[in-house]
C-alpha cells in the first residue's frame, strides 16, 4: 500500500505496482545503483501518467507545446532545432538536452547549468519559463483537474484526486527515469554479440589514448557506458563566455563558461552539438577539439595542447573518431514504442 | 570443597572484569591538505596561488586520489583492514572523513594505508563506486584505476598560463602495444602509532607541495600532460608521493 496515508484513506485505497527500473546488465554489472527517491518510487500507474503528461500540451499556456515539442522521442528526446521557441514564438539561447538514463546521473545536477537538483524539480521549470510553456501552476493544476481522466490517474498514482504540482513533477520524473538507452552497437560489442569495424575500434583507441583524443577523462568509457561524467567543464568554445553557464548558478567566477558534458549516446540523432547548438555536424565537433579551442582562464585542465588549438587529429583519425561514436547509436530506444505518443 | 569454590568465585570475578574493559568502536579518520603547512581547502582553488620547488606559480582545479586497504596492526601483529577503499575529492568534498566498517578494541594500533591499488586490487572495471566517478585507466594501459587526478595551470617558462594534468597510474611500458610491461607503484604509508580511543578523530595529513620536489625536484614545463603512459614519469611520481602522507592531530 503505498498511499495509506493519504486524504483518501477513508476511500477504498487503490494499490498501485511497483514497476522498478529495469537495469541493463552493462550497468547493473559496472555502475553503481541508478538515483530513485524514496518519496517517489516507480509504479505502473505513476509512470502511465507521467507519460500521457509527457505529450500533454495542455501544460502550456496556449495549450500547443508540451514536452515532447522540444524533447522528440525520435530524435533520444531532444530538438533538432538549435534553439526552441515557447508558446510566445521566443527563442531560448540553449540547446534542448537529450533525455535518458537520467536516474544515472549521480550528482543529480540537472540542465546544462545544473541549476536543478533531482529530475522531479526539473520537471517543474518549463512549465512556468515565460519562453517555455508560460503557464502557471495553479492553472495546469486547475485544467488537468478539470479534464476527466486525470483526477482518476492521479488517484491510482499517487492515492488521491487532489492534483498539485508536486505530483505533475513525480509523474513526469518516474516516465523520464523510464527511457533508458543501452542497446547501441558498442553496448552489443561489450556483451560480445557483434564486432566493431576496424574504423570504429580506431576511433575507440583515439577516444580512450591520453596522448590523442584523451576524451575518456570527461566522456566516460567502456567502464563507464553512460559517455558522461555528468560534471560541468569549459571545453575552450570561447576565449570570453558570453552565456558563462555553471558561474550564474554558483556565482563562483571560475565556472564561467562550465557546462554540463552531455552524453555522447545518440549523437546521431541529438545534434546540433553544444549547449548552444552552434555546431551542426559530428564533424565541426571534432574539428574544435583537434584544431579549435580557445584559451580562457577557466578552460578545462584536461584540454589538451590548447596552445595549437587542440589535439591535432588527422583527418583519417577524425573518421576514425566519428565511426566510433556513430557506434553509440541506440536504435531501439528511439523506436522504443513505449516512450512514443499513443 | 571451600578451596574450589573461592576459586570459581575468583575465576567469574577476573573473566566479568576482563569483558567489562574490553571496549570497541568504531575507527573515524579525517583527511587533510596542505601545501608546505598552510592548510589547502575547496576554496582555495583555481588561484595561482601555490608555488613548488621548481617556482613555478600553479593553481588546483581537480584533485582526488585514491587509498586502499587502510589498514590497523596490533601490538601481536593481527591486521585489520578497516576501509578497503577510500576516494577522497578535496574540490567536490567528498570522502574527506571516513567511518571504520568494523568495530576495533581501543588500544595501540600501527595505521597504514596503500596510496593507489596494489597489483593484486587494481582489477580492470570491477568496482563500480570507482567505474561511476570516471577513475578508470584505458585498457591500453593496462586498465585498473588512476591512483591520483591533480589537474590544474601553472605560469611557465613560456609566459602563459598552461595546464597540467598530474595523473598517477600503475607505470606502464608500451613500447610493444602487445606486449605492455608494468610496475606496481602504488606504495604502503606507514603512519606510525595510534591510539583508539573514546571515538577520537585521527587526522591524516597530505602535503600536496610534496608531489614536485621530493626526492625529485618536478619542473612542470618538461613534464606537465600526458603522463599517464610515460612510465619514467610514473616512477618518480610514485617516488615522490611517498613523503607526502603524514599523521596530524587526535581529536575528541
Amino acid at each position: 500500500m503505498l498511499f495509506s496515508c493519504s486524504k483518501e484513506s477513508k476511500e477504498e485505497s487503490y494499490v498501485s505496482v511497483l514497476a522498478p527500473l529495469q537495469i541493463p546488465t552493462l550497468f547493473k554489472n559496472l555502475l553503481i545503483a541508478p538515483i530513485i527517491p524514496s518519496n517517489n518510487p516507480q509504479t505502473q500507474e505513476g509512470i502511465t501518467l507521467g507519460k500521457k503528461l509527457f505529450f500533454e500540451k495542455e501544460l502550456s499556456a496556449d495549450n500547443s507545446q508540451s514536452c515532447a515539442t522540444c524533447h522528440d522521442p525520435k530524435t533520444a528526446f531532444s530538438d533538432k532545432r538549435r534553439f526552441s521557441d515557447g508558446i510566445d514564438g521566443v527563442f531560448g539561447n540553449r540547446n534542448s538536452m537529450p533525455l535518458f538514463n537520467l536516474a544515472w546521473n549521480f550528482d543529480e545536477k540537472f540542465f546544462w547549468d545544473g541549476r536543478s537538483i533531482g529530475v522531479e524539480r526539473q520537471a517543474l521549470q518549463p512549465v512556468i519559463n515565460p519562453i517555455e510553456m508560460h503557464n502557471t501552476w495553479k492553472q495546469v493544476v486547475a485544467t488537468l483537474q478539470s479534464k476527466a481522466a486525470y483526477p482518476e490517474l492521479f488517484y491510482k498514482a499517487f492515492g488521491t484526486r487532489e492534483i498539485d504540482s508536486i505530483l505533475v513533477a513525480k509523474a513526469l520524473a518516474q516516465f523520464e527515469r523510464t527511457l533508458i538507452s543501452s542497446n547501441s552497437k558498442f553496448d552489443q560489442y561489450l556483451e560480445g554479440k557483434v564486432q566493431l569495424s576496424a574504423s570504429e575500434l580506431n576511433g575507440f583507441n583515439l577516444f580512450m589514448d591520453e596522448t590523442k583524443g584523451d576524451c575518456f577523462h570527461c566522456h566516460g568509457s567502456d567502464k563507464n557506458p553512460l559517455w558522461t561524467d555528468n560534471k560541468f567543464h569549459n571545453n575552450g568554445l570561447d576565449a570570453l563566455s558570453i552565456d558563462i553557464g555553471l558561474a550564474k548558478v554558483t556565482g563562483d567566477p571560475s565556472d564561467n563558461g562550465k557546462f554540463k558534458s552531455p552524453s555522447l549516446r545518440n549523437l546521431a540523432f541529438t545534434g546540433p552539438y553544444m549547449h548552444d547548438g552552434r555546431f551542426s555536424t559530428l564533424e565541426e565537433v571534432i574539428n574544435h577539439y583537434s584544431e579549435g579551442l580557445k584559451a580562457s582562464p577557466t578552460i578545462d585542465p584536461l584540454m589538451k595542447k590548447v596552445s595549437l588549438g587542440g589535439v591535432q587529429l588527422t583527418p583519417e583519425e577524425k573518421a576514425d573518431l566519428k565511426a566510433f561514436l556513430l557506434s553509440l547509436t541506440d536504435l531501439e530506444f528511439v523506436g522504443n514504442p513505449a516512450f512514443q505518443e499513443q | 570443597m571451600k578451596f574450589l569454590k573461592v576459586l570459581v568465585v575468583i575465576l567469574v570475578f577476573v573473566s566479568c572484569t576482563k569483558n567489562e574493559i574490553e571496549v570497541f568502536e568504531k575507527v573515524n579518520i579525517n583527511f587533510s591538505h596542505n601545501w608546505d603547512g598552510a592548510a589547502v581547502a575547496k576554496s582555495d582553488f583555481n588561484t595561482l596561488k601555490f608555488t613548488n620547488a621548481n617556482g613555478e606559480k600553479l593553481s588546483i582545479v581537480r584533485f582526488r586520489y585514491l587509498i586502499s586497504n587502510i589498514t590497523l596492526t596490533n601490538s601481536e601483529n593481527i591486521k585489520t583492514v578497516i576501509k578497503s577503499r577510500q576516494l577522497i575529492d578535496l574540490g567536490e568534498e567528498v570522502g574527506l572523513s571516513l567511518t571504520s566498517e568494523t568495530e576495533m578494541p581501543q588500544g595501540t594500533y600501527k595505521l597504514s594505508f596503500t596510496f593507489g591499488l596494489n597489483d593484486a586490487d587494481n582489477l580492470d572495471g570491477v568496482y563500480q563506486d570507482l567505474n561511476s566517478v570516471s577513475f578508470n585507466v584505458p585498457t591500453m594501459l593496462g586498465g585498473g584505476y588512476h591512483f591520483m587526478q591533480f589537474d590544474g595551470k601553472f605560469n611557465g617558462t613560456n609566459t602563459l598560463v598552461n595546464n597540467f594534468n598530474y595523473h598517477v597510474i600503475r607505470a606502464v611500458n608500451r613500447a610493444d602495444p602487445t606486449n605492455l610491461i608494468f610496475q606496481d607503484t602504488s606504495f604502503e604509508v606507514d603512519l606510525g602509532e595510534i591510539i583508539i580511543r573514546n571515538s577520537d578523530v585521527i587526522e591524516i595529513k597530505m602535503d600536496i607541495s610534496e608531489w614536485f620536489k621530493n626526492p625529485s625536484l618536478w619542473d612542470l614545463n618538461t613534464l606537465n600532460s600526458m603522463l599517464m603512459p610515460n612510465f619514467d614519469a610514473q616512477v618518480l611520481m610514485s617516488a615522490n608521493g611517498k613523503s607526502v602522507f603524514s599523521l596530524g592531530a587526535v581529536t575528541p
